[in-house]
């Protein structure tokens, strides 16, 4: 990494709605935020990026099918392929299976409704580079809050996301929206690609979030990328 | 969408040339819903016939809910006899009043009403009722921060209430988390009388710098008018005189008017949002307005007359999304998601480049000229020629006249003293168990869930807390807080009274939170101005409201007013829905509802006294409406706020939540439940334990004081005169009234959450 603080991009697409807010969280973490914009090729040197949440082109097709097409979007693949980390927060996550660098889709939540909730969630996996300032097991709360947060793939796959390891959370108490296997989030074979679908950008902060359990997404990051500088 | 049939035949151009050579023409002006002496002043103004594109504009314009010509006397009164603030940047007039919050900050908000459309279509009507307010917000020049949504509906049991319920709140859901705006607070309530027409208020607020600000006008001869956002369609084409006026059914055999409701595009409002905000901050923009109700009509008339009065408009440079419109068509859509700016010349290019990168449609249409005509040309012919205040501010003015009704005495008289009440223990504890569980007192998180509250990361408070709480400044922790509140039981028993009800608790939800109460804004939603006995209600209204915000001191910046709030002869409750703005330096300081802490001590602050008429227990056990409401105390509320206000910034409560409808045990089970802690009370001497739990004296809040601080707050109190009575303490997991009953926590959850869904699901 490029010396000081961690670096970790934002990207703003068209409809981005969280971007501010992982920014934000990323200071909070003791990184450097740094916005970057969907029609930009470059990545300006940033060490990780973060795909916000939102709705990026209004979800007008499916949801990210028009944001993984951005200009950026190629400087991410190539950078998550060579070890970036790279997280999708809830629209980015959508971005992220958009763009096969992770595996299934996200679809309409099954009741149908937007749904905004302090959800409970168990790491499952803490050592992807968005998660090892977690503990295997650990509970923690943060929002959730989306209209097409379903993740499913096929039977197949999923077994393969479980055997190996690579579903990185898992909602407790209630399902709010229908994922297969309770799951919030996964990873790439590597680790460095994470997709949540809860909000830890919202959870950064006792004054406007639940708990401050969501930092540790990021402090993850930034040890993550210290130990490989 | 709502593309018209191809084969609507253009009609013939009607020029302004055609209209002095052809003065005997009948034009449509009744369709148009005119009547006959407003047409005979048009053509007064203009010395001959209007074209049909100037009868458009007229008739969209001087439409009661563009005019509002049978409200503008009686809201005067907001401007006669507003308090002195300090506060007020802009006052009432523009599109919303700027309130000042210090720190250099200024803060616009605004509630308006999307009723008829919303009954019409759910969905689109309430998505496009937050889409407008959004705007509005934006063409003051500031960046939206949060809005809120007072909803009602019909009973909550009624087939038709489970149609339009949930579509309006999955439009405003669908709308307003799409643009990133969080939803932080706003009401839900139920009443038969709301069943043919349902009441969808939207509020926004935003924050700007006190340079920012901006207005509606288009100053200084050659600059240019830019029209941005969404191409121009067929739909909501005479929106704004067809639905927000009498009636419409189709009753008639005429055509559904289906088609007048607009389409709302959130992310096209998105673009649009960070693409006039980024032109702000360049500095780039002249004057500025949103197109909403009658479209370019109001745009191009209030700018043109809020400026030096002169504007020319090339019709043919609008971008069409049907390009078979005719020139009046263009003139009065509705088409969502556009705006007009007026721009110095040399800032054309850089704005129009802003717009590309926004990927936003943006083109000049015109420019401002001397004079202080507003003309419109349409391929190379002049088809309007008009002063443009005659469009946008010279409409009718109405005196409508307004008689008390024959009935109010009677419902007056209907006192809720007859009515049996609960004696012992165990009749309380079900009256408890009935009051929470009703749909006007339940949980509305089926609803509420559905909004998100924690977009942009600066939501300090959100319902159900008593307000809405938005962080401005990171550094200093300076914010705002903001509640709406109205109560049509209370209004139709009395209006004057009703609406200082309504701005009370408004008031006391803001000081409850810990938050300087600064201004009101407010949503007028009435009955027929034909019908007297509905004037009368709208015109005690805004008397009680103007009055009680002179003795709080807190000045109307700007609202809503929604009248043919009716089916057939059946009119809504007068519902005056007041919004109030607070301020509060600290936002770390805010009081939140939930009982977190067991030991703390519960304080009643106020006079409880048996006050029954329109209270949520009249409506729970026995359906009844009838009597006074509750005695307004304008002087307690202002008292009571200061203490809390105080008793925040000092660390003196940990919690509060203010007493309204459902009386004292509905605050404790909400705060209780909120926090999951349970709490023992004791009736204080002197009070029937009925009354102590059920009544709705105002004036009234239940704060949790740590026993630290039970001396300190309770002197303060005394020293202010300012009742305050010890009536338990946190504790355990049930609700329980001394030596009557106790509810188990669990049980007031299951009762208070599953009622909503149950009837919605």
């Amino acid at each position: 990494m490029s010396g000081g603080l961690g670096r970790i991009g934002v990207v703003t697409f068209p409809g981005s709605l969280d971007d501010r807010d992982a920014r934000r969280a990323i200071r909070a973490a003791g990184g450097e935020a740094v916005a970057l914009w969907h029609r930009d090729r470059e990545l300006h040197g940033v060490d990780a990026v973060v795909l916000p949440g939102g709705f990026s082109y209004g979800d007008y097709l499916r949801c990210g099918a028009i944001a993984r097409f951005s200009p950026i979007m190629e400087s991410v693949l190539t950078g998550a392929r060579t070890g970036m980390p790279v997280l999708g927060i809830c629209n980015g996550f959508q971005v992220l299976c958009e763009s096969h660098l992770l595996p299934g889709a996200l679809t309409r939540n099954d009741h149908l409704h937007f749904v905004c909730r302090d959800q409970r969630l168990r790491i499952e996996n803490a050592e992807t580079s968005w998660t090892t300032d977690y503990t295997a097991g650990q509970e923690i709360t943060v929002p959730v809050k989306n209209i097409d947060g379903g993740y499913v793939a096929d039977e197949r796959t999923l077994d393969a996301l479980e055997a190996e390891g690579r579903v990185v959370a898992r909602y407790l108490d209630w399902n709010p929206n229908g994922s297969r296997r309770d799951i919030a989030g996964i990873t790439n074979q590597t680790g460095n690609v994470v997709g949540l679908m809860p909000h830890a950008e919202h959870a950064v902060d006792a004054l406007t979030g639940p708990t401050t359990d969501g930092l540790g997404v990021f402090t993850s990051a930034l040890r993550t990328l210290v130990g490989s500088s | 969408m709502n593309e018209r049939s191809e084969h609507t035949p253009m009609p013939s151009l009607d020029t302004v040339k055609h209209a002095e050579q052809t003065p005997d023409t009948e034009l449509p002006w009744a369709e148009l819903g005119l009547k006959e002496p407003e047409y005979a002043r048009i053509r007064e103004i203009l010395g001959r016939r209007p074209t049909g594109a100037e009868l458009a504009m007229y008739s969209v314009m001087w439409s009661e809910h563009c005019s509002y010509k049978s409200s503008k006397i009686h809201l005067k009164q907001f401007g006669t006899k507003a308090p002195d603030s300090d506060a007020l940047l802009v006052g009432i007039g523009e599109q919303a009043g700027v309130v000042d919050i210090g720190q250099g900050y200024a803060v616009t908000f605004k509630v308006e009403s999307h009723n008829h459309p919303s009954y019409v279509e759910p969905y689109q009507g309430a998505a496009t009722g937050v889409g407008g307010i959004v705007r509005d917000i934006i063409a003051m020049g500031a960046r939206p921060v949060a809005v809120l949504d007072p909803l009602r509906f019909g009973a909550a049991d009624h087939p038709d209430t489970r149609r339009v319920l949930p579509g309006v709140v999955a439009g405003i859901g669908g709308y307003g988390n799409c643009l990133g705006l969080p939803n932080i607070g706003g009401e839900v309530v139920f009443d038969p009388c709301y069943q043919g027409n349902p009441l969808v208020n939207a509020l926004c607020v935003g924050v700007m710098r006190h340079e920012d600000i901006h207005l509606a006008q288009a100053s200084g001869v050659g600059n240019k008018v830019v029209l941005y956002g969404a191409r121009t369609g067929g739909d909501g084409i005479g929106g704004a005189s067809l639905l927000a006026s009498e009636t419409f059914d189709s009753a008639d055999g005429k055509p559904s008017k289906r088609p007048a409701v607009q389409v709302g595009d959130p992310f096209q409002e998105k673009l649009l949002i960070e693409c006039t905000l980024e032109a702000f901050q360049e500095r780039l923009v002249v004057g500025i307005q949103d197109l909403g109700a009658a479209g370019l009509s109001c745009a191009t008339s209030e700018l043109a007359s809020g400026g030096s009065g002169g504007m020319r408009v090339e019709l043919d440079s609008v971008p069409l999304r049907d390009s078979s419109l005719s020139p009046e068509e263009i003139l009065m859509s509705e088409s969502q998601e556009r705006m007009c700016a007026v721009l110095e010349p040399d800032k054309v290019d850089r704005f129009l480049e802003i717009c590309e990168k926004w990927e936003v449609t943006a083109t000049v249409i015109g420019e401002v000229t001397d004079g202080d005509r507003l003309t419109v040309h349409w391929r190379g012919e002049q088809i309007v020629d008009v002063p443009p205040r005659t469009v946008a501010h010279d409409g009718p003015v109405l005196d409508r006249p307004y008689a008390r009704p024959a009935w109010q005495d009677a419902l007056q008289a209907d006192d809720p003293a007859k009515l049996s009440r609960p004696g012992t223990g165990e009749e309380l504890r079900a009256a408890v168990l009935a009051l929470v569980g009703s749909p006007n007192q339940a949980s509305k998180s089926w609803i509420t869930d559905q909004y998100d509250r924690y977009v942009l990361g600066d939501t300090v408070l959100a319902q159900p807390e008593d307000s809405g709480m938005i962080r401005i400044d990171e550094e200093t922790g300076l914010g705002v807080a903001l509640a709406t509140d109205g109560n049509g039981r209370y209004a139709k028993l009395d209006p004057y009274t009703g609406a200082q009800l309504a701005l009370s608790e408004a008031y006391r939800n803001v000081a409850t939170s810990g938050a300087t109460p600064l201004a009101v804004t407010d949503c007028l939603n009435f009955g027929s101005p034909e019908d007297p006995a509905a004037m009368w209600q709208f015109a005690e209204a805004c008397r009680g409201l103007a009055d009680a915000c002179q003795v709080l001191g807190t000045p109307v910046t700007g609202g809503n007013v929604s009248l043919y709030n009716q089916t057939g002869e059946k009119a809504v409750h007068p519902t005056p829905v007041v919004g109030v703005l607070g301020v509060i330096d600290d936002v770390t300081r805010r009081t939140p509802m939930a009982f977190g802490q067991e030991g703390q001590l519960l304080y009643l602050l106020g006079d409880t006294r048996e006050e029954l008429g329109g209270s949520a227990w009249s409506e729970v056990a026995h359906g009844q409406l009838g009597g006074l409401p509750p005695a307004v105390d304008l002087e307690r509320e202002r008292l009571l706020g200061e203490i809390l206000v105080a008793a925040s910034r000092d660390g003196m409560i940990d919690a509060a939540h203010d007493v309204s409808d459902g009386g004292l045990v509905q605050a404790v089970v909400e705060s209780c439940l909120r926090g999951r802690n349970g709490a023992r009370l004791v009736v204080p001497d002197g009070i029937d334990p009925f009354v102590f739990l059920f009544s709705e004296s105002q004036g009234r809040a239940v704060v949790a004081v740590p026993r630290s601080e039970e001396v300190r707050f309770t002197d303060m109190c005394g020293a202010r005169g300012l009742p305050a009575a010890r009536i338990g303490v946190v504790d355990g997991q049930e609700v329980e009234l001394q030596g009557q009953f106790s509810l188990p926590l669990d049980e007031l959850r299951e009762t208070y959450e599953r009622t909503v869904p149950a009837l919605l699901n």
